[in-house]
């Protein structure tokens, strides 16, 4: 029950008032916190202004805007990067990862939800281990093993790659969704002569429906963002628009800075797109993590 | 967890054969026909996680050349090779701690409502979601030589001559702030509103004033919450990659441990001594997170009372 002013002395009394009175009166402590806050801020501005700037730019060099402005760049970055071959390939990875994650992770999740049987917390714990440990980690074995079968360097590879995280995110954040609906339900399905599958199919898929799509959304913006294993097992017709920028950047000084720019607006943009869609359905912090608490025994 | 979902007895009365009375013992212990539907998760667990990362290990053992253990001993008899351990527990410590430090107070101040408080959070998101390789590009702008950053420094007479940002320590240090804080942030906020408010003001009216109430209420229940970002935020600096390579200075800095193994697997396409040296990463990153988790368990576990 804080206000800006970061003022606590009332906070007792001020328990029942649903909206406290802002008071612009301000200890050094909130002022301090709040400056904080805006430099961090600031310099995020900077950070995505100046490639916004830069890729509209005619020339930039010592000054504290470029000279002139123009769309060029949009176009040779679109010719010189192929990019919209690159971005069929970032929706096809991230679609069929999202499709693929949630059929294997769906399942699971319920059982995980709704059983108790021996073994629960090894299951548990294997499916929390990919998400703990760093891509690169597992990233370099699992490539690894994908050349010797001869999947990495295509699609297919770059696919089963990006599943190693997503399947446990489902699990993770479909975990609480199902913990949600209330077991009498299904109960009373089953009593009513329904098996399994059209349990599932008829009974908790539309309750299931909102969880399904937010874990969706989530698992799209995290494939899309995904550097580490999709630069690890991509080739060269298989770079998602990240990879495909990582290259561009290091291989500087060959291409126009303000060309890779306009490439990274592309690319936040698109992000951006994702984001706002997002967060019509999710909570801000979901995209974060959704660790659920091992339960301590 | 909620295993509530009673399944009915199979039948008792009928004769048994002993397969029926085999499942009836274990239906008793939790296992049935519906745990099938764990499978497809598992195999794809033990296939694409597990597999690899013990055939990696395996690998890490048959090195091209010399015994089982001269990949490790090769790695930790380099001193450029060894060095990228420290390199990398530099850089990732103190951004973990920085990052989760100062989430503390700033979710503090934020924990209740105000207005804005969903476009603070949501402005929050766009570095994570934007991800490393991009907030590296918009370093590269925004710090270098005749950035914005070091145009402002010398309008303010801070400095006589730009800063070098970029390029070296600093450039990725900066990188995994402005991915990392956000992320501790949020998750901070979370376990902050899942405290419950009730408890804070039975202190107040006890008298306790703020620091006592934030020492001695709060922070004791915040504790294994903070233990669980520092991991997290942890494990996401441990790994950096792209921002070591771009706004970093890989040949010497920052040449962290991923771009050892990524350079033994990609440039020298010797696989046992990248899998050695990604072994060792994970290695030294479970110990970490050990050491802070075993910590963890000596603090306060149980209900914060609120919502989460």
């Amino acid at each position: 029950m804080s206000t800006v002013t970061g003022i606590r002395r009332g906070d007792a009394i001020a328990a029942g008032d649903p909206r406290p009175r802002r008071r612009l009166v301000a200890r050094p402590a909130a002022w301090l916190v709040w400056g904080v806050v805006v430099f961090f801020f600031l310099n995020l501005l900077g950070v995505v202004g100046s490639v916004l700037v830069s890729s509209f730019g005619q020339r930039w060099f010592d000054t504290w805007l470029p000279d002139g402005y123009t769309g060029k760049w949009y176009g040779e970055a679109w010719h010189e990067f192929a990019l919209f071959d690159v971005i069929v390939v970032t929706l096809q990875v991230s679609l069929l990862v999202v499709a693929l994650s949630l059929v294997v992770g769906v399942p699971a999740a319920y059982v995980l939800a709704r059983r108790n049987f021996p073994g629960k917390r090894l299951a548990l714990l294997v499916f929390l281990l990919p998400i703990l440990m760093p891509p690169i980690t597992y990233g370099i074995p699992l490539a690894t093993v994908l050349y010797k079968f001869g999947l990495a360097g295509h699609l297919s590879g770059v696919v089963l790659a990006n599943l190693v995280p997503s399947v446990p995110f489902v699990i993770l954040t479909m975990t609480p969704f199902i913990e949600q609906i209330d077991p009498r339900i299904e109960n009373a399905a089953r009593m009513c002569g329904a098996g399994l599958w059209s349990v599932f199919l008829r009974v908790l898929s539309p309750l299931l429906l909102p969880g399904m799509l937010a874990s969706a959304i989530l698992v799209l913006v995290r494939t899309v963002g995904m550097f580490e294993l999709t630069f690890l097992t991509a080739g060269p017709d298989s770079q998602t628009l990240v990879v495909a920028l990582y290259y561009s950047m290091s291989a500087a000084g060959i291409r126009a800075q303000q060309s890779v720019d306009a490439m990274a607006v592309i690319y936040t943009s698109m992000m951006l797109v994702l984001l706002v869609i997002s967060l019509r359905y999710v909570n801000p912090t979901q995209l974060v993590a959704r660790v659920k608490e091992e339960p301590d025994s | 967890m909620s295993a509530t979902a009673t399944r009915p007895a199979p039948s008792a009365g009928a004769p048994q054969s002993p397969r029926a009375h085999w499942r009836h013992r274990l239906a008793e212990r939790g296992v049935d026909a519906q745990l099938w539907l764990l499978a497809p998760a598992v195999l794809f667990v033990v296939l694409l996680f597990l597999y690899p990362f013990f055939y990696g290990l395996g690998l890490s053992f048959q090195p091209t050349e010399g015994g089982p253990f001269s990949d490790y001993a090769r790695f930790f008899g380099d001193a450029y090779q060894r060095d990228t351990m420290w390199i990398t527990l530099r850089l990732a410590l103190p951004a973990a701690l920085l990052n989760v430090l100062a989430s503390v107070p700033i979710a503090y101040r934020m924990r209740g409502r105000f207005r804005g408080k969903r476009l603070v959070t949501i402005l929050l998101v766009v570095p994570i979601t934007l991800g490393t390789v991009l907030t590296a590009q918009g370093l590269l702008n925004f710090l270098g030589p005749t950035g914005w950053f070091n145009r402002v420094l010398l309008a303010l007479h801070l400095t006589d001559e730009p800063v070098r940002l970029v390029h070296n320590y600093w450039g990725v240090f900066f990188s995994l702030v402005i991915t990392g804080f956000p992320f501790a942030f949020l998750l901070v906020l979370s376990y902050l509103t899942g405290i419950d408010p009730t408890l804070e003001r039975a202190a107040a009216t006890l008298g306790a004033g703020w620091w006592q109430r934030f020492r001695m209420i709060t922070l004791p229940l915040l504790a294994p919450g903070l233990a669980t970002t520092f991991c997290l935020t942890f494990v996401l600096a441990f790994s950096v990659f792209p921002s070591a390579v771009l706004v970093g200075n890989p040949a010497g800095e920052t040449r962290v441990i991923s771009i050892a193994a990524y350079q033994a697997a990609y440039e020298q396409y010797d696989y046992p001594y990248a899998s050695a040296i990604a072994m060792i990463m994970g290695l030294i990153e479970l110990v970490v997170i050990s050491v802070v988790l075993l910590a963890r368990t000596r603090l306060y576990t149980g209900s914060t009372g609120g919502k989460g």
